[in-house]
């Protein structure tokens, strides 16, 4: 580092036989850090509170930041630099519940990560800090950016967890079995058919049969924005699965360019009956359980 | 079959196929330059469903790999083009690979040859132990 190599270095580290340690350099910044809590404190919740332009209070701010802060202090007391310490076990909580709570209330990964690497500017050295203390600065520094992308690590992580949290209401949401009429139930598929969700609307469409004592089942597809060979496989193994337990089963919502594709790649639905659209196969599964359609003042 | 150049009309992107919502990204791609390049809503469905199963090929049985996508031009008509790129084991028998019905996995065995009759073009490449490379392109009429 050019200040270790400077003749202008002050101190017995010039000599080079008694360099600094690290306990010297975490010691040393903990008192400077303790010495202007106060100032130094309020210029970076000032500088934060800048970058979040108000979606926060300054009071909730001014707490976390200075809890932040005496927590860094701690930690350098009992664990000089190495933030993964004992001593910065409560920093490292305190980060990473500012950041989930970020996370949570929308904030850009940027903002999330300035709140703690805003530090760094309202630590930096004057014009007239020794270069003693400018080299502790540096590894305050090195220090700062690894805590920093611990807030980020934590803040992506909270999202993932959103986000899959998501994904599994929807999934539960997507895949509603509704009764249509007396002995006919329906499954209107929408979004992407993987195995996963195949699973669910098997389960689910063969235990409405049972719960209903249904012997119809329609599957509607015209939310299925593209049918491929799994997709068609996922239908035709739910469709077994139905007939198995003594229901008929009618895919409905084939849009015509879906019937080309289909047609194209060369998948067979056999025996299996199929409809353009819900109303058509609703008609079909009333007719098969003996039903008569009349429209009042004649037939449908 | 034309042998004009086909010329790549401004950079094409390129999706890692590592994951089954690799396949879901690189459909919507395909979807997306699909509409761009203004193909009928069938020719749309048909190469969306071709890029569907050349993804998952990639990713069942080349172990992953890439799709790269973009617009081309060939005298004067646009199109689409999708390569699916992968270094897994390759194809040993490309004929057999190609025929309705037959599978190496436990799929209907109608995705590769299925997503041929999908397509205007469609190039193979492969070698046993190397790879695979397929690809793709729809013009629009």
């Amino acid at each position: 580092m050019a200040y270790a190599a400077s003749d202008r270095s002050q101190g017995p580290e010039a000599e080079g036989a008694n360099p600094v340690t690290k306990q010297d350099i975490s010691a040393r910044l903990a008192e400077l850090l303790a010495e202007q809590q106060e100032s130094l404190g309020g210029a970076w919740v000032e500088a934060v509170a800048r970058t979040l332009r108000g979606r926060i209070s300054l009071a909730e701010l001014d707490r976390e930041l200075r809890e932040l802060y005496a927590a860094l202090i701690q930690g350098l007391r009992g664990d000089g630099l190495d933030w993964q310490g004992d001593a910065y076990a409560e920093l490292r909580a305190l980060l990473a519940e500012l950041s989930r709570a970020r996370a949570r209330q929308g904030f850009t990964p940027t903002e999330t990560a300035t709140s703690v690497l805003a530090a760094k500017d309202v630590l930096a050295p004057a014009d007239d800090t020794p270069a003693e203390d400018i080299r502790s600065y540096l590894q305050l520094s090195k220090l700062i950016d690894a805590l920093g992308l611990f807030t980020l690590e934590v803040y992506a992580k909270t999202r993932e967890e959103v986000i899959s949290a998501q994904a599994e209401q929807l999934m539960e949401l997507s895949t509603p079995v509704v009764k249509l009429w007396e002995g006919v139930v329906a499954v209107p598929l929408v979004g992407t058919l993987d195995s996963a969700r195949t699973q669910v609307v098997m389960e689910k469409l063969l235990q409405a049969l049972v719960d209903t004592g249904s012997d119809q089942a329609i599957i509607d597809i015209t939310g299925v924005p593209a049918v491929d060979t799994e997709v068609a496989q996922h239908l035709l193994k739910t469709v077994v699965a139905a007939r198995l337990m003594g229901a008929d089963c009618i895919i409905s919502g084939i849009r015509p360019q879906i019937a080309q594709t289909i047609v194209a790649l060369g998948i067979q639905f056999g025996d299996i009956v199929t409809k353009s659209s819900l109303a058509d196969a609703l008609k079909h599964a009333l007719r098969q359980n003996g039903a008569d359609i009349t429209r009042s003042g004649g037939t449908a | 079959m034309n042998t004009s150049p086909v010329v790549p009309d401004a950079e094409h992107e390129t999706v890692p196929i590592a994951t089954n919502d690799d396949v879901v990204r690189a459909r919507q791609l395909v979807r997306t330059l699909a509409q761009r390049c203004k193909l009928s809503l069938v020719d749309q469905t048909k190469l969306v469903t071709a890029a569907s199963e050349l993804a998952r090929n990639t990713l069942v049985y080349g172990g992953g790999g890439v799709m790269r996508a973009g617009l081309v031009r060939r005298d004067g008509r646009a199109g689409v083009t999708a390569v699916f790129e992968d270094s897994g084991p390759g194809i040993p028998d490309v004929e057999q690979a190609l025929t309705d019905g037959w599978t190496s996995g436990g799929g209907l065995g109608l995705g590769l040859s299925g997503a041929r009759r999908l397509v205007d073009d469609f190039v193979l490449d492969t070698e046993p132990g190397s790879g695979t490379q397929v690809a793709v392109t729809k013009w629009a009429r």
